[in-house]
């Protein structure tokens, strides 16, 4: 049982020393100031604090973000181990191959909450330093984080599947690339223009929310944004988040890390090293 | 069942169409040291990932000691050498080895063990700037790793200058006194020849040989060759002796073992005609290539 703490420990150990996690830390604060004060300009007009504005604005940096950080990990995670030739060699001890991905999974989650809540939890108190916080912006705040390693969760889970079935780290990389395009930008693209097309028709009204929080990026954007009144208002978002009912944002959230560690596993399954 | 602690029987391996393991036998005793042989693509590493369960046979059956292979027992019980082993750069070969030693469940003496394969300087240096020959020995010391029953090392030569092949020699032979089986795959021959208990040559996937070297020589019928040097007329020497001259002053002869005193008696009866008389008999090579090389059916 101890086996896979074991394997978590020393993919810490490679996280700090190969300065992972120092860089995406960094990452996370500055993008997270930036936004933060680049955004704090309506804050009058809708008579909202700033750090509501500002988890708003950084509800729009996350999506990018976190499966972009969750997939520069996962990627190399067993395509890596195979190309160096380390990985048979680990398999010939007793560590069974779930063992190792969740001691993997563990580690790396650990390190993107790391980034998450120092990236966010600054630039929130710096928001509400400056402007001002109540008892709702910082359950916004506290929601943002949470979802946001969440949604790190479901692509570190989706870039060991990519991992485990790409020949090699480099073909790994580049259908990681390819997965966060697809999710991340294209899907919402191909929404807005079925969206279009429809002219407000059946699709709009019921399909087109359902298959929107089909989508794990887009489920996180929906949560944060349904939950407080106030970012719904700054991030001018409403309409989407209102034809579902409350938990099907968060079922989605909940389920894809599930979903995609099981299919990891079962891809790790068939890997012969 | 039995002192076995590697058996492995009639076991093929099918990769697409092509046969790479076909009708392999071969069992280790406890404390046996066994020479695996064969060109690149005999299937030396495909056997060894049969035993370690990292690749699926298609018939026959592998057994280390009880267990089957790929259980947690029989993964328990094997270590493994990887042929050119490397490791995550960025750890230092301490916490590579804890890290080895807590999957194997083993209490380990890492420093300790860092330092019988003579790398107590390089504790806590990154593998990174580890030479190759380092990160051989590295693999080494996690093969030392608990008592294994199986050690299954993969071109462990590969890398090593010469006197840290004699230390590896040195620590095989430690394994196999406290009972350990080790399978060496390898090519280099001369080494292998002295330091193993026995020898099994693999060509194109089948196992064509599996004996002693003294068994496999006399089986093989390799000639013993004479280099006689003629003080004076090379090309007298030869005709009376019945071989061919192979340069100016020397005349080379080919015997069978049975033969060889009788050879030597006719050189010495010759007297002065005879300066020096220098005897080869078969090496590993040779019969390495008669076994490996020749289609014999």
């Amino acid at each position: 049982m101890t086996r896979f703490l074991a394997i978590t420990r020393t993919e810490m150990l490679i996280l700090r020393r190969n300065r992972w996690l120092l860089v995406a830390t960094l990452i996370m604060v500055l993008f997270a100031l930036a936004l933060t004060f680049a955004g704090s300009a309506p804050t009058g007009t809708l008579g909202v604090d700033m750090l509501t504005v500002s988890v708003a604005s950084m509800t729009t940096l996350s999506v990018y973000l976190a499966p972009l950080l969750a997939l520069m990990i996962a990627f190399d995670a067993i395509a890596g181990d195979v190309d160096r030739g380390s990985l048979s060699l680990l398999l010939s001890y007793p560590a069974g191959r779930g063992e190792i991905l969740l001691g993997k999974f563990t580690a790396h989650l650990a390190a993107l909450a790391f980034a998450m809540t120092v990236g966010f939890g600054t630039a929130g108190a710096v928001a509400a330093y400056f402007g001002g916080a109540g008892q709702e912006s910082l359950m916004a705040l506290v929601r943002l984080i949470l979802t946001s390693i969440l949604l790190g969760a479901v692509f570190l889970a989706l870039g060991y599947l990519l991992s485990a079935l790409a020949r090699g780290a480099t073909a790994a990389a580049g259908l990681s690339a390819g997965l966060w395009l697809v999710f991340v930008v294209l899907y919402d693209l191909g929404l807005l223009g079925a969206v279009v097309m429809d002219k407000g028709g059946a699709f709009t009204q019921s399909v087109f929310p359902w298959v929107m929080v089909a989508n794990p990026a887009d489920a996180f954007r929906l949560w944060n944004i349904a939950a407080t009144e106030g970012v719904a208002m700054a991030s001018g978002m409403t309409g989407a988040a209102q034809a579902l009912p409350v938990w099907a944002a968060p079922a989605s959230l909940l389920i894809w890390p599930v979903i995609g560690f099981a299919l990891a596993r079962l891809a790790f399954r068939r890997v012969e090293p | 069942m039995t002192d076995k602690a590697l058996s492995i029987d009639h076991v093929l391996k099918d990769r697409g169409k092509t046969r790479v393991l076909d009708d392999i036998t071969l069992s280790l005793a406890s404390g046996q040291r066994v020479a695996l042989l064969g060109h690149n693509g005999a299937g030396k590493s495909t056997l060894i990932k049969t035993i370690l369960g990292l690749t699926p046979i298609h018939g026959g059956a592998i057994r280390i000691g009880d267990a089957t292979p790929g259980s947690a027992q029989a993964r328990q019980e094997t270590a493994y050498l990887p042929e050119a082993v490397s490791f995550h750069p960025a750890l230092t070969g301490r916490e590579q080895l804890t890290l080895f030693a807590k999957l194997s469940g083993a209490k380990a003496d890492v420093p300790g063990l860092l330092d019988r394969v003579g790398l107590s300087d390089a504790l806590d240096r990154r593998i990174g700037a580890y030479s190759k020959g380092m990160r051989q020995r590295l693999g080494l010391a996690q093969v030392l790793l608990g008592q294994p029953k199986v050690a299954l090392l993969d071109e462990p030569t590969s890398g090593l200058d010469p006197i840290s092949r004699q230390d590896l020699y040195a620590i095989i032979d430690e394994l196999a006194a406290q009972g350990t089986a080790v399978l060496i795959a390898s090519h280099a021959l001369t080494e292998v020849e002295a330091r193993t208990d026995r020898i099994a040559i693999m060509r194109k996937g089948r196992m064509v040989a599996d004996d002693t070297l003294n068994n496999l020589s006399a089986l093989a019928g390799l000639p013993i060759r004479l280099k006689v040097r003629a003080s004076a007329n090379a090309d007298a020497l030869a005709a009376e002796l019945g071989g061919s001259r192979i340069n100016g002053a020397s005349v080379e002869l080919l015997c069978t073992p049975s033969d060889k005193m009788e050879a030597l008696r006719r050189i010495a009866g010759m007297g002065d005609a005879v300066a020096d008389v220098e005897m080869t008999p078969p090496k590993l090579e040779d019969l390495y290539r008669y076994y490996a090389q020749e289609e014999r059916l």
